[in-house]
């Protein structure tokens, strides 16, 4: 196109480029990714006035050609970008987020409340600022949320804390009745200054904070982080190590949709599927310990490789995945017949496709909504372009769509496992990275059970992280969750949440 | 007919408890005065809060993973509460966010005496990997009285029900 005529792409790893748009060019770019029918993934900045530069704004798209991950130089005195928020709504919260951590602004953009920033540091202080030196305070904490003016509709607000064992965050329902008129999130409690704390951590430490950015996406987010680390420094990962990334990722995606499968069946009464899926939950939780020394995996996964190969030929896990095959199709049997719970599950926060493509529902709940994006399957990273993923879609967007998608990837993922297990190279696990001495940055990209991970590093000249931003898929389906409760009633908002499951953590940072 | 497969599965599946593991008194981090007839009060029962306080999330898969049946914590006595107002115990996990620092404390002063804290998680015993920074108050000690401090990253459901039942025994 004529007005990128300027704009060269470099590749930055299999399926991920880089290009270097002047600010003014930004807005455009998004637009023609939007009509191409692409998405906004991710959004940051990174303060770049030790570089001898000023600020940076990056923001990573998923196009036909994989992830575009665009970079705009901004100014030293007072950094600014053209909101993106209008040609991608889900860019609106993170831009409140960067102008909160950097004091980047996104001109133009509707809402401009603060978003990660409660009253914990001053409204004038810049954390992600590399000459942040701002004492904590506690100011109250005043949030305008949007008000239904009115006479019919009242107000329920819920949180941070809640009541049963979930992570901390605040709805506001406006309700008529007891039908929902209106949810407004309010989020960025569980917020522990995670991106600040990678700053000068060595490259092996930043793997373990990596996977502790989100837990519950442990390998996907330490798997992203280390391709985007093994890009940077331009390190070869044995094949085998890559092998068995994939074989945790799959065992990762398979514990917690089992979980989620469990809490589904319990949030409408049926403490039977409960019980079921969370015997077999944690069945399959002692076998990754007995495996890997670990229930979660955790630390599993470092830059160069893996620190725990497989130990014998995975005759337990394969034959646990056989058993579960067969328990996992009984289980689903007695879901597909079982008539409150498919009254309960059908047409129960919905999610429409076009609603879904316009606000950038991604992930499996994306993928329950007609939103056909799978990393593994389109952009695949090896193992996966070995391994012919098949793809789960639904159209319906409803909480029985994504409890269906949850379904088929449980039964997907046993099977990759089988074949990951059945083609598992040998050799090194893992390799030595070469030393840097120049700035460097990489992007990993991985398709984690919630959807896709991204993770971009820049290495410093002495070889420590100067900036890490992970990015959740939750960014972009929290918002979404505010549409699926409309008109629903109150009493099914936990199983509408809990059909998502969004991370908080890994939203808050 | 679904209830049919279930009913064929409850008797097939059978029972799945697991024997409790003792309490480690070894996890307490101060001696309570605990009376008697605080003891005969609670009896063998104990009603707990989970209180997030900015953790990863990998600490909440272990408290679910609890109720897994394996570990039949209700036969225990152990039971999860929804307010402060009605438990025994709270189970706060994470580095203390800034960010729910007023709501951690507010949590706690509305838990009626005698209460008993436990922190879980190498976050909520020293601050972990986030420790205490702009965004972080880091371990739960540093925000309200801790009785008992489970570590690991996250600690087992094992491990978590040992230091439940540390904190309620008394050490006896
Ligand atoms: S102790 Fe580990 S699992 Fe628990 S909140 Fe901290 S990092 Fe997460």
């Amino acid at each position: 196109m004529a007005e990128f005529a300027n704009l060269t792409l470099e590749t930055a790893g299999r399926h991920v480029w880089r290009v270097r748009p002047a600010a003014d060019q930004l807005v455009a770019l998004a637009r023609a990714v939007k009509e191409e029918g692409g998405q906004l993934i991710a959004l940051w900045g990174s303060d770049d006035r030790p570089l001898g530069a000023g600020y940076g704004l990056h923001a990573a798209f998923m196009t036909s050609l994989g992830m575009l991950w665009a970079t705009v130089a901004l100014a030293v005195e007072d950094p600014a970008h053209a909101d993106l928020a209008a040609v991608f709504p889900q860019a609106g919260r993170m831009q409140r987020a960067t102008h909160d951590l950097l004091g980047i602004r996104a001109e133009g953009a509707e809402d401009t409340r603060k978003w990660l920033r409660h009253g914990a540091w001053p409204a004038n202080a810049f954390p992600l600022r590399k000459d942040y030196a701002a004492a904590t305070v506690n100011e109250p904490d005043a949030y305008a949320f949007v008000r239904v003016e009115g006479d019919g509709p009242h107000e329920i607000p819920v949180g941070p804390i809640h009541a049963g064992t979930i992570e901390p965050g605040h709805f506001r329902f406006t309700i008529i009745g007891d039908r929902v008129l209106r949810l407004e999130e309010r989020l960025g409690y569980t917020h522990k200054g995670t991106e600040k704390r990678f700053e000068g951590m060595d490259l092996a430490t930043g793997a373990r904070l990596a996977g502790r950015v989100s837990g519950d996406s442990h390998v996907a987010y330490a798997w992203a982080y280390c391709m985007a680390v093994e890009q940077a420094v331009g390190a070869e990962v044995p094949e085998r190590a890559v092998w068995l990334r994939a074989l945790f990722l799959e065992m990762e995606r398979v514990a917690n949709h089992l979980g989620d499968l469990g809490y589904l069946g319990n949030d409408v009464a049926l403490a039977f599927g409960f019980n079921q899926f969370w015997k077999w939950k944690e069945d399959w939780l002692r076998l990754t310990a007995r495996m890997f020394g670990h229930r979660y995996l955790f630390d599993s996964v470092v830059p160069g490789g893996i620190a725990v190969d497989l130990a014998d030929d995975g005759y337990d896990l394969n034959r646990m995945t056989r058993r579960l095959d067969d328990e996992v199709a009984q289980l689903k049997r007695i879901y597909d017949e079982h008539a409150t719970l498919q009254d309960r599950f059908a047409n129960t926060g919905i999610v429409k496709p076009d609603m879904a493509a316009r606000l950038g529902l991604t992930g499996l709940a994306g993928r329950a909504s007609a939103q056909a994006w799978d990393a593994r399957m389109q952009f695949p990273q090896p193992p996966y372009d070995r391994l012919a993923v098949n793809m789960a879609t639904q159209r319906k967007g409803d909480v029985l769509a994504r409890a269906e998608v949850r379904f088929a990837e449980v039964f997907e993922s046993l099977r990759l496992i089988r074949d990951i297990l059945k083609h598992l190279p040998g050799g090194a696990v893992r390799a030595e990275l070469p030393a840097v001495a120049a700035v460097r940055e990489g992007l990993g990209w991985v398709e984690g059970w919630r959807g896709e991970v991204v993770v971009a590093v820049r290495i410093s000249a002495d070889g420590r992280l100067d900036r890490v931003h992970p990015h959740d898929p939750s960014w972009q389906n929290w918002p979404l969750l505010e549409v699926g409760i409309l008109g629903n009633i109150v009493p099914d908002f936990p199983l509408i949440n809990k059909s998502f499951n969004l991370s908080y953590s890994g939203q808050d940072l | 007919m679904a209830t049919h497969l279930i009913l064929q599965k409850i008797l097939k599946t059978g029972r799945l408890s697991e024997p409790a593991p003792a309490a480690d008194p070894a996890m307490r981090t101060r001696e309570q005065e605990l009376q008697a007839e605080i003891l005969k009060v609670f009896g063998q029962a104990v009603a707990i809060r989970c209180v997030d306080a900015g953790s990863c999330n990998g600490c909440e898969l272990e408290i679910h993973a609890l109720n897994s049946p394996q570990y039949n914590i209700e036969g225990l006595g152990v039971k999860f509460a929804a307010s402060p107002r009605h438990v025994d115990v709270l189970l706060v996990t994470g580095p203390v966010s800034r960010n729910l620092e007023t709501a951690l404390r507010r949590t706690y002063d509305a838990t009626p005496e005698p209460k008993w804290v436990v922190a879980m998680g190498d976050c909520g015993c020293t601050g972990g990997m986030f420790g205490e920074s702009y965004a972080s108050c880091g371990k739960v000690s540093n925000v309200i009285p801790v009785d008992v401090e489970v570590p690991g990253c996250p600690p087992t459901p094992t491990a978590l029900l040992q230091g439940i039942l540390a904190a309620v025994s008394g050490g006896h």
